[in-house]
């Protein structure tokens, strides 16, 4: 704030030139430390990322690695760990089409159903955020345990068989993900919902369209852009996690986020693990854009 | 039969909106049932006894309570700086053009567009190239990273919002630029600050992603959470979950009926 509390105390003696040049150089003043603070420790990274990812993979953290212009470290890291790779996109899919099935009911309910309750049901969406991610997902560990009173029940149905588990399943790992980021999914549903002018939906009716064609060719058409932020804010983090996999899975359900963590902190192989989280996120980058092209990112924030 | 039929068809959203409701809070009263729970043993997940031992000893496990110490004070330092280079950017943005904008805009747009496993590795990378020591500073710096974003995006939202025009009126009535910013604008934008200050220590305290690769052997808590799920979970992480919990609610709470009430005041027209 300081350069907002200096500008003004000496406007009155300046003069009228002086104050137009303080008046242009304000803005730059403003944005100076924290677009500092975001291209050194964003936006550098990012670089140094993308050369660690090309180091010469012969190196090792406690020799050092030499720069080079290894480009063969893709294809090698992907042909070693594809099917994790393709198991983030996969789980991530299936949660995103679990949330959705979940959440549009939900903020549908909340945007137009509530009424009063609607701020009540608001914190009810946001308050699993009040406590600690990773507590959370622990919980989940109680709720799927072989001895718990959910896999109980399955097995009494015979949904289960007699020694069949939810822990330690690719079905908890997908569960874990849908629950985690399904907030994310519901705001912005919620905010464009919430906007619905309801004399477009009575017109629908008046005009003979059933509940089915109204939501249809109404609801769904405008809440796209809520739609397509939602999907966004779920798929980002969905598909960089993996404490769902290692809390709620095994081995056999690991995702990317796994395996670039060891590569990183265990095994220490850097160009590798440099290598991999380049392509993740140019991937969810590319994803981005490419779903911002249909909307406006003003939506998005 | 055909009323029974109407009600289902009107209600059924409502019906299944309450079972997704009761899915998402499920795990909190699990973590609040367990902060009660004698476990039979260090691996055990399941409810075994009810104590209140976890409550009257949350600081059985003293790591633990390091761990949450630490946390609060990263918290505490990166929503400080957040907060204020944030606020700056968001003016900048609402209020000003210049050269660059656009860009800018992308560059606050690209940390909350990317996952935080990209982040955490890239400023691994860097801090491992330029020699700097992982530890308590260098998760500060990440933290102020990505929370950085977040605060521009809401005290823009809240400035974007707000009526120029009382501002104006203010200068018409020979307020100088100076108290027109005190007077006025301060006090209108002060809510989205707030809020984004709570969102920012929300997030720099409950990460684990980025931490996980820029704090060395410094130990906050989802780190000490992680840890202790590989060896066994005390139940006094329960009792912190559980007590973040009710905090948030009550902040959460005291805004909204502080809220409500200063806009009550607020309102023009005769007062009983």
């Amino acid at each position: 704030m300081t350069a907002l509390t200096q500008l003004p105390s000496g406007t009155e003696r300046s003069s009228p030139r002086a104050r137009w040049g303080r008046r242009r150089l304000l803005p730059y003043l403003l944005v100076l430390p924290g677009a500092a603070w975001l291209v050194l420790f964003f936006a550098m990274p990012v670089g140094q990322l993308a050369a660690a990812s090309l180091y010469d993979p012969t190196g090792s953290i406690s020799t050092g690695y030499a720069p080079a212009w290894a480009f063969g470290n893709y294809p090698a890291a992907l042909r070693v760990y594809w099917p994790q790779f393709g198991r983030s996109f996969r789980y991530a899919g299936m949660a995103l089409a679990v949330a959705l099935v979940m959440g549009y009911p939900l903020a549908y309910a909340i945007a137009r159903k509530a009424g009063r309750w609607k701020n009540l049901l608001l914190v009810c969406v946001i308050a699993p955020m009040f406590t600690s991610f990773l507590v959370r997902t622990l919980a989940w560990k109680t709720i799927l345990s072989d001895n718990g009173a959910l896999v109980g029940l399955l097995r009494d149905v015979h949904l289960l068989g007699p020694d069949g588990r939810l822990l330690a399943t690719p079905i908890a790992v997908v569960l874990g993900l849908t629950y985690n980021f399904l907030p994310f999914l519901v705001l912005p549903l919620y905010a464009s919902l919430e906007r619905l002018d309801p004399r477009l939906l009575e017109a629908a009716s008046d005009l003979y369209a059933s509940p089915l064609a109204t939501f249809r060719r109404v609801t769904l058409p405008l809440s796209m852009p809520g739609l397509v932020a939602g999907t966004l804010l779920f798929l980002i983090p969905a598909t960089g996690d993996y404490i769902n996999a290692e809390l709620l899975g095994t081995p056999n359900e690991y995702m990317i986020g796994n395996v670039i963590d060891s590569a990183f902190l265990i095994r220490l192989d850097y160009p590798q693990g440099a290598a991999l989280s380049f392509l993740l996120m140019s991937a969810i980058l590319a994803l981005v854009f490419g779903y911002l092209r249909r909307a406006s990112p003003e939506d998005l924030l | 039969m055909s009323r029974v039929f109407r009600w289902c068809t009107e209600h059924w959203v409502m019906g299944v909106a309450l079972l997704v409701l009761g899915y998402l809070l499920l795990p909190i009263v699990v973590v609040a049932a367990l902060s009660f729970n004698r476990p039979s043993s260090r691996l055990s997940y399941d409810f075994n006894e009810f104590t209140l031992d976890n409550w009257r000893n949350p600081c059985a496990t003293s790591d633990m309570c390091d761990a949450v110490l630490r946390s609060v004070q990263i918290g505490f330092l990166a929503t400080v700086a957040a907060t204020a280079l944030g606020t700056l950017v968001a003016f900048a943005l609402a209020r000003h053009r210049f050269r660059g904008r656009s860009g800018l805009n992308v560059l606050v747009f690209l940390p909350m567009a990317t996952p935080e496993l990209a982040m955490g590795t890239s400023l691994l990378a860097l801090f491992v190239a330029g020699g700097v020591p992982l530890g308590f500073w260098t998760i500060v710096v990440a933290h102020v990273m990505f929370c950085l974003s977040f605060v521009v995006v809401t005290v823009k939202a809240r400035l974007t919002g707000m009526d120029r025009r009382l501002e104006e009126a203010a200068m018409d009535l020979y307020a100088s630029e100076w108290q027109t910013f005190r007077r006025i604008t301060l006090p209108l934008v002060s809510p989205g600050i707030v809020a984004a200050a709570l969102l920012a220590f929300s997030l720099s305290f409950d990460d684990f992603i980025i931490t996980n690769f820029n704090s060395g052997t410094t130990v906050t808590f989802p780190m000490y959470v992680w840890g202790a799920a590989q060896r066994g979970i005390p139940p006094q992480v329960n009792v912190v979950g559980t007590a973040m919990f009710l905090t948030a609610l009550l902040l959460v709470f005291a805004t909204s009926v502080g809220g409500r009430r200063s806009r009550r005041a607020a309102e023009p027209g005769p007062r009983p």
